[in-house]
């Protein structure tokens, strides 16, 4: 998270921890040692649920109350540039909030040839006549009200889950613009409710939209316009207990519902983590990781989503499907776990989850390298998966993202500060000789008890001298981690003066990496000049996870549209191009986005013919009626 | 944007091309030696990462690539890894430039002086050279000039260098290095040689592709090679040899650069040095070996005028549009690219499709002087009046008057013709003449071919008893060829016009149906004599009856051909103009059926060939001497190996001996004759 903080603040927040577990433990008037259930897995009582007292629910069933309609996150979090130019991060929540960045309006201005004179703001108000007007069926409705699930046909609410964070998607929503929302939201409150909303779906056949997080970034959560059902999407967000930790087993059984930082909070209150921490872990769900094969940064620690899954629970109109115990690995034929993980919402809805939990680790240490050039920065990261002593997270950023999180530093207070920052960089350019032009910085984060951290620190240093890296501090390290909490809201400041943007992700092969970034970010710049762009676009890149056979390649993307009549179409085009890149470069259609609809066609030559067939059929045998009528993946 | 223009427009006339600047001008006005010790600070690929000529050679030792090989090879022949590996160094020294500045100062100082005195002008299209400049820093290029003259490797880095270009590095044939001193001059100035065929091995194919390859990802210099393989005799373009383009093409198939350049540049002599060298060459004199005396004994040739050179960079290709939905890429996701694969079919077909478009690019930017076109004239007419026994020879002004009528004619079909249109007719017709002396005769106003200053070593008054008939013949041959040669230059204007010309003249109707196939059976027939992009026979068909339409000598009525009154004119020049060919494949079809002894191998069959062609014209029964042109003959068998009318048997004793296929041969110069239907010919088969 934004605010994970060096040494002494942990043991802080473990304080704070301690006493807010307490605290809860009173209310609930049972001993809180840890080897029980924290919360009965009840969920009868819908009135008085939703405000258990002392646990803080970070998405409340109406979003709208704390975040945005048509942008990322929170309401009271934005960038914005005052009145002398400088760029403010409002809020208080993150670590840059309230802060200034001097240095992002130069860098926003030479980068993108954009001016602060040419705004183009977003539609202030959600103007809910221009939301079509609910096709509902009304049996599915009498039957479903009978039951006490809460649900509703506000236009809000219904706009709220129509849309994930594509470029395209939060474009049309800038501009008051909405196509085929949801015709109602319901609110499940655990596994049970979500049996009988599915089932009643199937008797009136109705369409259902599992709606997790919203974070999606693949047009999963868009409706099919071609839908003529009644359109229901299930929001799984008032699911987030933790129904239960076994110690013993190392283990938590949590509901999907669940988001992100919630679920490490309560969590770290018992003193465990699960250390899954995906750059969208504010908001994303359990569920939602699940249903798409997520993968978090400190994976090379704790794993992805498919190694920390014990077991699941899924709905789907043929009924339950789950294991029917908890042994670390089995040999059963296929594993069924890997129809539900990736399945995009296609075959139901996943309630229940047991996640493999670690205790917190005792000491975080963040760190970077400079590396003279991209290709030695690549080489150091290939050694390092050879020796496979990765740190808990590894990033290598090129040059042009360097810069960019350069551009977020905020502004230094001291004297000593800003001069011991010119020495550094003097010392780097002049003395060592890197090119400020071509060097390249990778982000470490090191986790685990405190003499390991040391050794293994030493261990990764070592590898990165003999690749010509040199050590650059944790400061630099925290501020490249900050640069993926905060991006999302610096794409909502650049789209308030002609800049459209969006990130993409796949993975590849350890001999692709160099020729992969190289050809996707001269393909974009290429194509961006072909169709008109008239500012040469920031296309950028990192490589975000090692792995033994191959890394994950991020790359970033945006631009100027000034003079463009269809920016929106520019960019599908030029995001279709460099997908297409990244496939001939010997890349994967998706490392952790997924497929959703935005990249459905190129499913067939990643999986081949036979394997489209394979999940096909598995679609047809439990969900014959396309209940869960998302129309992703296949 | 390059894939466009490599492909040809549908109205030839509406090509836009540069203008020329004179670098020899400059040339003759300042100091030669200030001039090759001028500062020299070439813009370089933006990726480059700078690296001496030394450095490259360890890694191309140090590549995957490579040590794949050798452990492949280590393997397979039980030698050890070191000595396999020494094997490859010594290949590699053999090969490798060893570029460098000095050197080409040198020649930058003494090509300046030759240049001087044998040429009026060399002339260079400056938007090409500001294209390339552009080009060279974006991505790796590749220089793919015309050959026409031993001349055109030095030129091209004499222009490269005259404007601050980075110098390429050239794939020369290993024949150069065989010359002590010049050799090592050239490996100095860029030149890197490769062994003329080294098919099996392994080894050697690889330390070779590496090498390129590993210059052309590093943007280490332009990789310049030549398409055609070597220097064409003829001076029409020669089909394309792949390998090379093949490799060149490697690095972006496997996604080891974003985009190679390709840059066609066509270099035009209006003089060729080589000139009576390649006819006698055609004729079966054989090759001398290149060898630094011989090189001084050709110091002769620095007395004499050779006119202009144009050399035209052409737009680059790149290389990445060619390949967009025609190549997919990831096939080449499931092996590792180090490991040496057999280029798909997919890929090879992809790779001669480009290269055909390349010479075609080539061609089309192939400047055209009028003795090109007086020289297709005095041919045609020299066969008129054999046939007619006439006079021999055209009246001057008759000559001009046809030239200004022919002139039209090929600017139409989008001829890059430079006619000094500042004079009169009369005057660029008889400057022409004068500056090719030695292939034409003025007498009493008629102007006609040379033939007999031919017999040229006997001098007056000696009896010319002492020359045999044979003898005579080739010397005439000589001339014949030299004008051939020329003629040639414009073939590829006239080409697809004269393709359908000679389509409906053998056609059985003039329904349009029959002419196609007629024009299909030529076309395919002739695909080893010309550059006929494969695949596209309907696109050339219809651009030849656009042309033929447009310019008033065709109209189509109903499906039905009509040639109008005053297209005859056109259509006769066309069908002479493609008659030799005709009747040059007949006669070697007549030769297989009559006259091969079983047993005839490949090596025999042109001396065979040629002594039945010999026969023939002597006694009449051949009007054509060009046929005496091995460069025909072989083609020509080409065409029939590929049709499957002649088999080259292989292994055992009978290695290379042609088996023919009587009946199929027969049928084929019928139909070449016009004597069968298209249809009822092996056409079925093709």
């Amino acid at each position: 998270m934004a605010s994970n903080s060096s040494g002494g603040g942990s043991s802080d927040r473990q304080r704070i921890a301690r006493q807010r577990l307490s605290r809860i433990a009173g209310h609930l008037q049972r001993p809180a040692d840890g080897s029980s259930a924290i919360v009965a897995a009840e969920c009868k009582a819908h009135g008085s649920q939703a405000d258990v007292p002392g646990e803080e629910k970070t998405v409340p069933r109406r979003r709208q109350e704390i975040m945005k309609w048509n942008g990322w996150g929170y309401s009271d979090s934005r960038f914005f540039f005052n009145k002398k130019g400088q760029a403010e991060f409002t809020g208080r929540r993150y670590r840059l909030s309230g802060l200034i960045i001097p240095g992002l309006k130069d860098w926003f201005e030479s980068t993108f040839g954009a001016s602060l004179q040419h705004k183009t703001p977003a539609t202030p108000i959600l103007n809910s006549s221009a939301v079509q007007p609910p096709t509902l069926n009304e049996a599915f409705v009498e039957e479903l009200k009978s039951t006490g699930i809460p649900l509703s046909h506000d236009a809000e609410d219904r706009v709220f889950r129509a849309h994930g964070h594509c470029l395209h998607e939060i474009f049309a929503l800038r501009e008051g613009k909405f196509g085929r929302v949801p015709d109602m939201v319901v609110w499940p409150n655990c596994h049970n409710d979500v049996v009988k909303i599915v089932e009643l779906a199937c008797k009136h056949n109705v369409c259902l939209i599992p709606y997790g997080g919203g974070t999606s970034v693949s047009s999963a959560l868009e409706c099919p316009p071609e839908e003529t059902r009644s359109i229901v999407s299930l929001d799984t967000s008032q699911m987030n207990r933790i129904l239960w930790i076994d110690e013993k087993n190392l283990t938590a059984h949590v509901e999907a519902g669940i988001v992100g930082q919630d679920l490490e909070r309560l969590l770290n209150e018992s003193g465990y983590c699960t250390g899954h921490e995906p750059d969208s872990m504010e908001f994303s769900s359990l569920g939602g990781w699940v249903a798409t094969r997520a993968s978090g940064m400190k994976k090379n620690v704790y794993g992805n989503i498919e190694d920390l899954v014990v077991h699941v629970k899924m709905v789907t109109p043929q009924g339950v499907i789950e294991k029917s115990c908890q042994g670390p690995r089995m040999s059963t034929g296929p594993d069924v776990h890997h129809f539900i993980m990736g399945s995009e919402g296609t075959l139901g809805v996943v309630t229940e989850v047991t996640m493999k939990i670690r205790p917190m680790p005792e000491y975080q240490k963040y760190g970077s390298v400079v590396f003279p050039n991209f290709e030695q920065g690549v080489a150091c990261l290939r050694e390092v998966a050879r020796q496979r002593c990765a740190p808990a997270s590894i990033r290598l950023m090129d040059n042009e993202q360097f810069k960019f999180g350069h551009a977020l530093k905020p502004q230094v207070s001291s004297i000593f500060t800003s001069f011991l920052d010119g020495l550094k960089k003097f010392y780097i350019t002049k003395f060592k000789g890197f090119d400020p032009n071509r060097l390249c910085v990778a982000t470490l984060l090191f986790e685990g008890d405190r003499e390991k951290v040391l050794q293994h620190e030493k261990q990764v240093y070592d590898i990165a001298a003999k690749f010509g890296g040199l050590a650059a501090g944790e400061d630099n390290g925290q501020r490249g981690y900050m640069l993926t909490f905060v991006i999302a809201y610096l794409r909502d400041l650049g789209m308030d003066y002609y800049v459209i943007g969006e990130s993409f992700e796949t993975s590849v092969p350890w001999d692709r990496v160099l020729d992969i970034c190289r050809n996707v970010k001269a393909r974009i710049i290429r194509e961006c000049k072909d169709k008109g762009v008239q500012f040469s676009p920031l296309s950028t890149c990192r490589v975000t996870q090692t792995y033994d056979a191959g890394a994950c390649v991020y790359f970033y993307f945006a631009f100027n549209y000034r003079g463009l009549s269809d920016p929106v179409h520019v960019y599908e085009q030029v995001e279709h191009a460099a997908r297409e890149e990244i496939l001939a470069n010997g890349g994967s259609l998706s490392h952790h986005h997924g497929v959703g609809k935005l990249r459905k066609e190129w499913m067939r030559d990643t999986v081949s013919k036979v394997g489209m067939g394979m999940l096909k059929s598995v679609k047809d045998y439990v969900d014959p009626n396309n209940i869960f009528g998302n129309r992703n993946l296949l | 944007m390059a894939s466009e223009a490599v492909y040809t427009h549908r109205d030839p006339m509406l090509k836009k091309r540069d203008d020329f600047e004179d670098i020899l001008e400059e040339r003759r006005n300042s100091s030669d030696l200030r001039y090759a010790l001028r500062c020299y600070i070439p813009v370089l690929y933006k990726e480059l990462t700078p690296c001496k000529a030394s450095e490259l050679k360890s890694m191309v030792l140090q590549s995957d690539q490579l040590r794949y090989v050798i452990n492949q090879v280590c393997k397979e022949t039980g030698m050890a890894a070191d000595e396999v590996q020494a094997e490859a160094a010594a290949i590699l020294e053999e090969m490798a430039h060893r570029l460098q500045l000095s050197t080409i100062r040198f020649f930058a100082f003494t090509l300046s002086k030759v240049f001087k005195t044998l040429f009026r002008s060399i002339c260079v299209n400056e938007e090409g050279i500001q294209r390339l400049q552009q080009a060279i820093h974006e991505h790796p290029v590749v220089l793919l000039p015309s050959h026409r003259s031993y001349m055109d490797f030095l030129l091209m880095s004499y222009i490269l260098y005259t404007y601050d270009l980075a110098l390429p590095v050239i794939a020369a044939g290993m024949d150069f290095m065989a010359m002590k001193f010049v050799g090592e001059m050239l490996r100095m100035s860029g030149a890197f040689f490769i062994r003329r065929s080294f098919g099996g091995d392994k080894l050697y194919w690889a330390v070779f592709s590496e090498y390129v390859k590993t210059m052309l990802k590093n943007g280490f210099a332009p990789v310049e090679f030549f398409l055609e393989g070597t220097r064409s005799r003829t001076c029409k373009s020669l089909t394309p040899k792949l390998g090379l383009l093949n490799i060149v093409m490697d690095p972006f198939l496997k996604g080891e650069v974003f985009d190679v350049s390709l840059v066609p540049v066509s270099i035009s002599y209006e003089r060729i040095l080589e000139e009576a060298l390649y006819a006698r060459e055609l004729l079966g004199v054989p090759k001398p070996k290149e060898s630094t005396s011989g090189l001084f004994k050709a110091r002769k040739v620095l007395s004499e005028d050779y006119g202009s050179i144009h050399v035209y960079f052409g737009q680059p290709v790149s290389v990445r549009s060619l390949a967009q939905n025609r190549v997919d890429r990831c096939q080449f996701n499931l092996i590792p690219r180090h490991i040496p694969r057999k280029p798909g079919e997919d890929i090879h077909s992809f790779v001669n499709d480009s290269a055909y478009r390349l010479v075609r690019a080539q061609e089309e930017n192939m400047v055209l002087k009028p003795w090109v076109l007086l020289a297709s004239l005095l041919l045609q007419n020299h066969h008129q009046m054999q046939v007619a026994e006439q006079k021999q020879g055209m009246a001057l002004d008759e000559l001009t008057e046809q030239a200004v009528w022919l002139r039209d004619l090929s600017r139409q079909y989008g001829a890059f013709l430079h006619w000094p249109d500042h004079v009169s007719p009369s005057e660029a017709v008889s400057s022409s003449l004068s500056l090719h002396r030695g292939l034409v005769r003025i007498s009493e106003g008629r102007v006609q071919l040379a033939l007999e200053q031919a017999g040229g070593q006997t001098r007056p008054g000696e009896p010319c008893s002492a020359v045999t008939p044979e003898e005579e013949l080739l010397n005439q041959a000589v001339i014949i060829l030299s004008c051939a040669s020329y003629r040639n230059q414009a073939l590829h204007i006239f080409l697809r016009p004269a393709l359908l010309a000679s389509a409906i003249h053998t056609a059985s109707s003039s329904n349009k149906q029959e002419v196609y196939n007629s024009f299909s059976f030529l076309r395919n027939m002739f695909s080893n004599e010309f550059i006929l992009c494969p695949g596209a026979t309907v696109q050339d068909f219809e651009e030849a009856c656009y042309l033929l339409v447009k310019t008033g000598v065709l109209q189509i009525n109903q499906q039905e051909f009509v040639v109008t009154e005053r297209g005859h004119r056109t259509l006769g020049f066309l069908t002479r103009m493609l008659d030799p060919f005709l009747q040059g494949y007949q006669v070697v079809c007549r030769f297989l059926c009559e006259d091969a002894t079983e047993g005839l191998t490949e090596k025999q069959f042109v001396p065979a060939v040629r002594k039945f062609i010999i026969r023939h014209i002597l006694t009449g029964r051949l009007r054509y001497t060009e046929v005496l042109s091995s460069d025909l003959q072989k083609n020509s068998l080409a065409a029939l190996l590929r049709l499957g009318a002649v088999q080259k048997l292989k292994g055992g004793e009978e290695q290379g001996t042609l088996k023919v296929n009587k009946v199929m041969v027969n049928s084929l110069e019928d139909t070449l004759g016009g004597k069968l239907p298209t249809q009822k010919a092996v056409v079925a088969r093709l």
